[in-house]
């Protein structure tokens, strides 16, 4: 048989030879990987402990950089935080990857929702754990949104300038909920279809623009055209208020979210990170003026 | 005492959260107005000697002159982030591990479940189906909370206690927050998830949920306790009772407002006054119908063609 390649040719005994030859560059690489070519392309600053490269770490690393390179010192006690922001778009980042794996296995229509669960629940490898965990973060992520939420009022952390930002996050808290909300439907089961039925009876309600609302039937609204017809696809729960679920679960609700989110984040930096633990203020030193301050 | 029903509800999957969340709720307020008690404690002492004040530090933290103010993220924040990160993903594993995601039968819209629930963080909006007709509980009011909690910046515009915990300078505005909360968002999805069974009957905890219960509801319109049968003077009487009572509310409201906390009265433009006195009228009447509904069996104040309040 004719020799491949070199190192055919050359045989392995000769390579060691050249390793052995070359050696001290070799053992300096595995003693020092951070001088290597390959690891400064990767991140582009220095490796020893200095506070240059401390910063660096965070502000050279795209996924590091929504931090400031230096936080106050109190503002990072968990007495004060919570951590309940942070572990809320923890969860996200879960629900988004558990999410997008479920995708693979599920039908968004009437015929194949509801086994596509079973399948994914006694036939996917892992597919019940990951099921569960998507279920569970879920939960988990209302909780979190609604102690952020009590965290950043009990710290008066909405008052100026960060006004904007606590009505973003109000927002987020309704993502959160409906995000929540259109995955109930979509196993497809006896739970999620008078879960949601329940939810939508309410927009029938509503008042002009729902058939069974003050007015509705007034200005002409039924059960074909009001705002729950829109909502549904449909008069009832079905077929389309399946996909439209999934579709408000998996794209539109996900995107909103996601922009609000970069907003809110972004937000906090400008507006001059955490708010605290600021120094405590005195009524007497707050001025008197009518209004706008 | 039925124990078994009391564990069926606690242990319902989908009910596990909210079972959790009754005791994180609790907790964290406790550990928040610890917080808010030390603090406070040092605005007393600072108010009490202005030549302190001038050179404290002002935060109840350790402090030493030497010591720097700020810290590098890189470790000292990252290194909690990853350890929250790995104590969230252990504790969901876990969870995941031990207890399975709900699954009942297929849909099937001829069988309704009873009682038909719809998940624990909207049973708050559910059980005022019970107080208020649905265009109110279901459309108006969340409205309102939206409302209501975005407005809250550009109403509390005073600077005490912006990024520190503190009760003593706060009480209204956070123990309005907490009212809010705990007691009109909190507490009624508590009882409409624990409390209302099939029928969306009243079932005190431990008691068992009986489907074929019958219940001998009494639902009085305020207008037949007055032997009003007209439809119109029915339309008229109510709107009259419900307008007047809004007036007195808000009239009421006023008066405290301006009594209780007059610098409120004094900061606040006419704009941000009327929204104030007009947020804290919802927020009153939802617990006044709670009471007129299970106390008096009153279930609308003004009934009209149209609608129904």
């Amino acid at each position: 048989m004719a020799p491949k390649n070199d190192m055919d040719e050359a045989g392995i005994g000769e390579l060691v030879e050249k390793a052995k030859e070359a050696g001290p560059l070799q053992v300096k690489w595995l003693k020092n990987p951070f001088e290597t070519q390959m690891w400064r392309s990767i991140f582009r600053h220095k490796v020893d402990d200095q506070p240059r490269n401390r910063s660096l770490a965070v502000l050279s690393n795209v996924f590091l950089h929504l931090h400031p390179a230096k936080v106050n010192r109190d503002s990072v006690r968990y007495t004060f935080t919570w951590g309940m922001g942070g572990i809320t778009f923890y969860l996200f980042l879960i629900l988004t990857f558990t999410g997008v794996a479920l995708m693979y296995y599920y039908h968004p229509d009437k015929a194949n929702a509801f086994r596509d669960i079973l399948y994914i629940k006694n036939d996917v490898p892992f597919g019940n754990f990951l099921r569960n965990l998507h279920r569970w973060a879920a939960h988990s992520m209302i909780i979190t949104v609604w102690l952020h939420q009590m965290r950043v009022f009990m710290t008066g952390s909405y008052k100026a300038p960060r006004e904007f930002n606590w009505n973003v996050g109000v927002i987020l808290l309704l993502v959160t909920m409906m995000l929540s909300f259109t995955g109930y439907l979509l196993p497809d089961d006896q739970l999620g279809f008078w879960a949601v039925t329940v939810g939508t009876n309410m927009a029938r309600a509503t008042p002009l623009i729902g058939h069974e609302g003050p007015f509705g039937p007034e200005i002409g609204a039924t059960a074909f055209n009001d705002v729950r017809f829109a909502m549904l696809g449909g008069s009832i729960v079905d077929a389309n208020a399946l996909l439209r679920s999934y579709i408000h679960h998996c794209v539109g609700l996900p995107l909103v979210g996601g922009v609000f989110m970069i907003v809110h984040f972004w937000r906090i930096r400008k507006d001059g990170s955490i708010s605290g633990p600021a120094p405590v203020m005195l009524a007497s030193e707050v001025k008197n003026a009518k209004g706008r301050r | 005492m039925d124990w078994k029903q009391l564990w069926e509800i606690c242990s319902a999957p989908d009910n596990v959260p909210i079972v959790l969340l009754l005791f994180l709720t609790p907790f964290y307020l406790w550990y928040g107005f610890r917080e808010a008690i030390k603090n406070d404690r040092l605005i007393t002492q600072l108010e009490a000697d202005p030549a302190l004040a001038k050179t404290h530090h002002r935060r109840h933290q350790p402090y030493h002159p030497a010591w720097d103010k700020t810290v590098h993220v890189w470790p000292y924040l990252l290194r909690i982030e990853l350890l929250a990160a790995l104590v969230v993903t252990a504790f969901l594993c876990i969870w995941a591990i031990y207890l399975d995601a709900p699954l009942e039968e297929p849909a099937n819209p001829t069988l309704t479940m009873n009682p038909a629930k719809a998940p624990w963080y909207f049973l708050g909006l559910q059980e005022m189906l019970v107080y208020f007709d649905p265009w109110i509980a279901g459309v108006i009011l969340p409205n309102i909370i939206v409302v209501g909690l975005m407005a809250i910046p550009y109403m509390d515009t005073s600077p005490l206690g912006n990024g520190y915990y503190t009760w003593k300078q706060r009480k209204f505005a956070l123990g309005g927050f907490l009212f809010g909360y705990l007691v009109l968002w909190l507490a009624l999805a508590i009882v409409g998830t624990f409390i209302r069974g099939p029928g969306w009957m009243w079932f005190w905890p431990g008691q068992t949920w009986d489907a074929h219960r019958v219940v001998h509801e009494v639902n009085i319109h305020l207008h037949e306790l007055f032997g009003i049968t007209d439809v119109w003077e029915i339309a008229i009487f109510g709107g009259i009772a419900t307008l007047g009572f809004t007036a007195v509310l808000g009239g009421a409201v006023d008066f405290a407002l301006r009594k209780w906390k007059p610098e409120l009265f004094r900061k606040m433009n006419v704009i941000q006054y009327a929204h104030l006195v007009g947020f804290l009228i919802m927020m009153i009447r939802l617990p006044v119908k709670m009471v007129l509904k299970l106390g008096f069996d009153i279930k609308y104040v003004w009934v009209t063609p149209w609608f129904n309040v």
